[in-house]
């Protein structure tokens, strides 16, 4: 799972018909000092999450199309929380 | 999910027979803010995505499933064509830009 910010959402009227009736987010990957991590993505929602939210992002197959209900479809991510607050500990790398 | 735009289409008459009857479509990977990124790549389609459109594609063993019960050897598939996108952040060079401040 990765840690992301929601930046915004995306709009599809073709597509496959798992797809139905779920947000499409397009989610922004970050380090852990909130700094981006590489490109955008776009994730389907299972937590009702919007833009501006701090979230848990699951990047793999099985995980993300439990976590939104839809078995056996083609989607790869999925917001599957949202992050009130991240702790490390001083000194434990 | 990974976002892009499709600039071009594949051709192959040799292929695994469980690719028969499947398009294929060169994708540019985009940016939200529709700029490109990274590499272009071939995805299969279950859409009837064409050359020019924004479509998102998935990656991995959940590309094969739009085409089930048949399992094509497929990584990657277009499986939607994107009409709107809404971004609500500043441009990536419009951050850079404020950090040196």
């Amino acid at each position: 799972m990765l840690i992301a910010r929601v930046v915004g959402e995306i709009v599809a009227t073709q597509k496959h018909a798992s797809h139905e009736g779920r947000k499409l987010l397009l989610v922004q990957v970050l380090n852990l000092d909130g700094s981006d991590r590489g490109d955008a993505v776009i994730a389907m929602d299972a937590v009702d999450a919007g833009v501006g939210d701090k979230v848990l992002l699951a990047t793999e197959g099985f995980s993300a199309m439990t976590s939104v209900g839809r078995p056996n479809s083609p989607i790869d991510m999925a917001v599957i929380g949202f992050i009130d607050q991240i702790e490390l500990v001083d000194g434990v790398n | 999910m990974y976002f892009g735009r499709v600039v071009g289409s594949v051709w192959c008459t040799v292929k695994h027979p469980h690719m028969t009857g499947k398009r294929m479509l060169v994708v540019q990977p985009l940016t939200p803010e529709l700029a490109n990124t990274g590499k272009q790549l071939i995805c299969g389609d279950c859409t009837g995505a064409g050359a020019g459109e924004l479509v998102y594609w998935v990656r991995g063993k959940e590309a094969s499933f739009p085409f089930a019960p048949e399992e094509p050897p497929m990584d990657t598939t277009v499986v939607g064509i994107v009409d709107e996108v809404h971004v609500k952040r500043p441009a990536p060079n419009h951050r850079r830009a404020q950090r040196k401040k």
